[in-house]
């Protein structure tokens, strides 16, 4: 199943907004992004007991209006907020019940829900991970990825599933986003840089360069 | 688990949709009048990524790399400690990665599933880096692109993209402009962009 969120290699999407001069660039561009941002990162990490993978999960669930037209940090914002809801910590509908009373609609707020967050602590800062067993590959190996993947927390994007190409480096091992985003385990194993031909991915009439991206060891297929 | 928000969800009375920033208000509201959320420790993260963690701390690093080749092999072989040398690191830097632009190759970073950036040498993402042109179009016209944002890439270079869908975070390493050799590290500070970071433009010498 493909994410919202899953958009490498998508067409119709028009020109690249121009870069703004550094020096001219603002980090937060209206005050609300920056209480948005720091909510998010607040929630995540203290008050839905969750984590960096699920909150990318959650943003990959969002609708399609709430994942683009609320623009970026409107994004970050429904996440946290589709965190809070699952985590029991809100209400489903409070955020917007209290939007509309402070505006000056006549509503009625919804009571503070019984709390349901994950039994979950991580076994260690970060992602980052020691893995006992050797990697299955090696820089220079030649690694294809499996054509299809069932998890909508999947971290493998659908541009570059079922294509072949070659170990650049063997990084650290990491914690496996698909298990971690939803509570089902940490699941550390290793992750490759993996190289890829333009044309590889899109076939002869590709525009020529080559590509470079992170798979997690269980997106590759056995050894040829 | 798998409950997406409703998208009807959102509106006000009269059926419009409800701007994130009225909604950012009242989930703030809602979780520092519980005492869940401390609104000084909110000004504090804001603060500390509009001021202290920003592109700044990257052209440090290229600097130095540029005028100390010891560092520069550092930075290359082991780009997380290298950084951490000159004090740099936190959320989003777990493992970096440094890779060099020259004359024959041109590195351009992006990460197609969300925003992913390394926050400890270059703050927050620019628009640009969140744009869903961007992340969608670079993984497949990446030469395109950069010219229409304004970075040629001349045919004879190859062009590797970056698509940081782990933990690896990417910081290009750029080419360090002609005629600017004799400079000092704090000379060369002002001429180095973030733009340049990431690969979707070239330094200029001043």
């Amino acid at each position: 199943m493909d994410s919202v969120a899953d958009l490498g290699g998508a067409t119709g999407w028009g020109t690249v907004e121009p870069p703004t001069p550094q020096d001219k660039d603002a980090v937060f561009h209206e005050a609300w992004e920056g209480r948005a941002f720091a909510l998010t990162l607040l929630t995540m990490g203290r008050v839905s007991g969750q984590n960096l993978d699920a909150f990318r999960y959650a943003l990959g669930r969002l609708d399609s209006k709430s994942y683009f037209d609320d623009t970026y940090y409107g994004r970050w914002l429904n996440a946290s907020e589709l965190m809070l809801v699952e985590s029991g910590i809100i209400a489903p509908g409070a955020v917007d019940a209290r939007a509309r009373k402070n505006a000056g609609e006549s509503v009625e707020e919804p009571g503070v829900p019984e709390e349901n967050k994950p039994d979950y602590s991580a076994t260690a800062a970060g992602s980052l991970r020691q893995v006992e067993e050797a990697p299955r590959f090696a820089v220079g190996d030649t690694v294809t990825t499996v054509a299809d993947v069932e998890s909508d927390a999947n971290k493998l994007p659908a541009y570059v599933r079922g294509r072949t190409g070659v170990v650049e480096a063997v990084q650290p091992a990491h914690v496996f986003p698909e298990t971690h985003a939803r509570f089902l385990g940490e699941k550390p194993q290793h992750v490759y840089s993996v190289r890829f031909t333009s044309t590889e991915l899109y076939g002869d009439d590709a525009e020529k360069f080559e590509l470079t991206i992170e798979i997690f060891d269980d997106y590759l297929e056995e050894k040829a | 688990m798998s409950t997406a928000l409703n998208p009807d969800e959102h509106l006000d009375g009269s059926g419009n949709r409800i701007s994130p920033a009225l909604r950012t208000e009242a989930l703030e509201q809602l979780l520092t009048e519980r005492g869940l959320v401390d609104p000084n420790v909110m000004d504090k993260f804001i603060a500390t990524y509009e001021t202290a963690v920003g592109p700044l701390n990257g052209a440090k690093v290229v600097a130095k790399a540029w005028t100390d080749p010891e560092y520069k092999a550092r930075l290359l072989a082991e780009g997380t400690a290298a950084i951490k040398e000159l004090g740099f690191a936190g959320p989003q830097g777990e493992h970096i990665v440094v890779v060099e632009n020259t004359d024959s190759v041109h590195n351009v970073v992006v990460c197609t599933l969300c925003s992913c950036y390394p926050w400890p040498v270059l703050g927050l993402p620019p628009a640009w880096y969140k744009d869903p042109a961007y992340r969608a179009r670079v993984v497949r016209e990446p030469r395109k692109v950069l010219s229409e944002m304004g970075c040629e890439v001349g045919d004879d270079v190859e062009i590797i993209v970056r698509d940081s869908s782990a933990e690896v975070r990417w910081l290009v390493l750029p080419q360090q402009p002609a005629g600017t050799e004799g400079l000092s590290e704090e000379e060369l500070i002002p001429l180095i962009t973030r733009d340049a970071l990431v690969g979707v433009a070239h330094i200029s010498a001043p």
